[in-house]
């Protein structure tokens, strides 16, 4: 029963928002909105018993990606609106309405389920966590890996990228500028 | 009962609408936006089917999904600073010097 209102409540709650995401003018609505779907999805992953991952998903995505997204939206102008130019809105509206009466109507179809077995399957008794950590670190260690070199490769590539002239500004109000070089002379 | 139609129809849902803000999004910032909600609409598909099939290797893929969604967010945050010093603007439009 509350398995149930909570699948639609979520579901709601998640279409609506990531809604205001694709829609939203304004760049800090997007984010917010998108951050809230986030947290919602984990309650997905928390309904299907899939603990480790609904925790993985808060910390990550809700934590580490949202926060360097707000970071980087303080090098461009987040309070000012967007003005985009939308070219051909309706065939827009049509093609992605079109997809997704295609795609339900390929997960409404019968599965035939008797050809599926379990590949790693769950054990009885045991925490999410505990399967997680077992599969993880035995069956997929290579990919584990190399998951972690590519991080790092990812992490290096973001210092380079964003470190570069650091110390130059990026607004064009030049007058701000130089009232924080003689703010700092100063000092 | 909740099944795993119900799961993976709210899935493709939310892929539709990640689909659409990539077709229609002109800022880059807001199309990274509309990316990431494709990618967690996968990962809801891949813990659904983990589920009623009783099976992790779903929950493996959503993992790794993560970080490369991680990852990807690091390097193109880092292209999107450099592009907005060379150009002052994330409009597509703007940012496109082929012009045929």
């Amino acid at each position: 029963m509350y398995e149930i209102i909570a699948f639609y409540l979520f579901s709601a709650l998640t279409i609506g928002l990531f809604l205001i995401t694709v829609m939203s003018k304004n760049v800090l609505y997007a984010m917010t909105s998108l951050a809230a779907g986030m947290v919602l999805i984990s309650g997905f992953f928390f309904i299907l018993g899939a603990d480790f991952l609904g925790v993985v998903q808060l910390i990550v995505y809700v934590g580490a990606v949202m926060a360097l997204y707000s970071f980087a939206m303080m090098f461009f102008d987040a309070t000012r609106d967007i003005k985009e130019k939308n070219t051909n809105s309706a065939l827009i509206f049509l093609l992605g309405g079109l997809s997704a009466v295609v795609l339900v109507l390929i997960f409404a179809a019968p599965i035939h389920s008797d050809a599926i077995q379990a590949l790693y399957p769950m054990h009885e008794g045991v925490g999410n966590a505990q399967d997680v950590g077992i599969v993880l670190f035995t069956k997929y260690l290579v990919p584990f890996e190399v998951a972690a070199v590519m991080l790092l490769v990812a992490m290096i590539a973001g210092i380079i990228l964003a470190g570069k002239k650091m110390d130059q500004s990026l607004t064009e109000d030049m007058a701000a500028d130089d009232e924080i070089m003689t703010q700092k002379d100063a000092k | 009962m909740i099944g795993l139609t119900h799961y993976l129809i709210v899935s493709a849902l939310i892929f539709s609408i990640g689909l659409m803000g990539v077709l229609r999004r002109r800022n880059l910032l807001m199309l990274f936006f509309a990316t990431e909600v494709m990618l967690n609409a996968v990962n809801i598909a891949f813990a659904a089917i983990s589920h009623y099939y009783n099976d992790l290797t779903g929950q493996m893929f959503a993992f790794f999904i993560i970080a490369i969604a991680a990852s990807e967010v690091a390097v193109g945050l880092g292209i999107l600073i450099v592009l907005y010093k060379k150009y002052g603007s994330l409009d597509l439009d703007d940012l496109a010097s082929m012009k045929g």
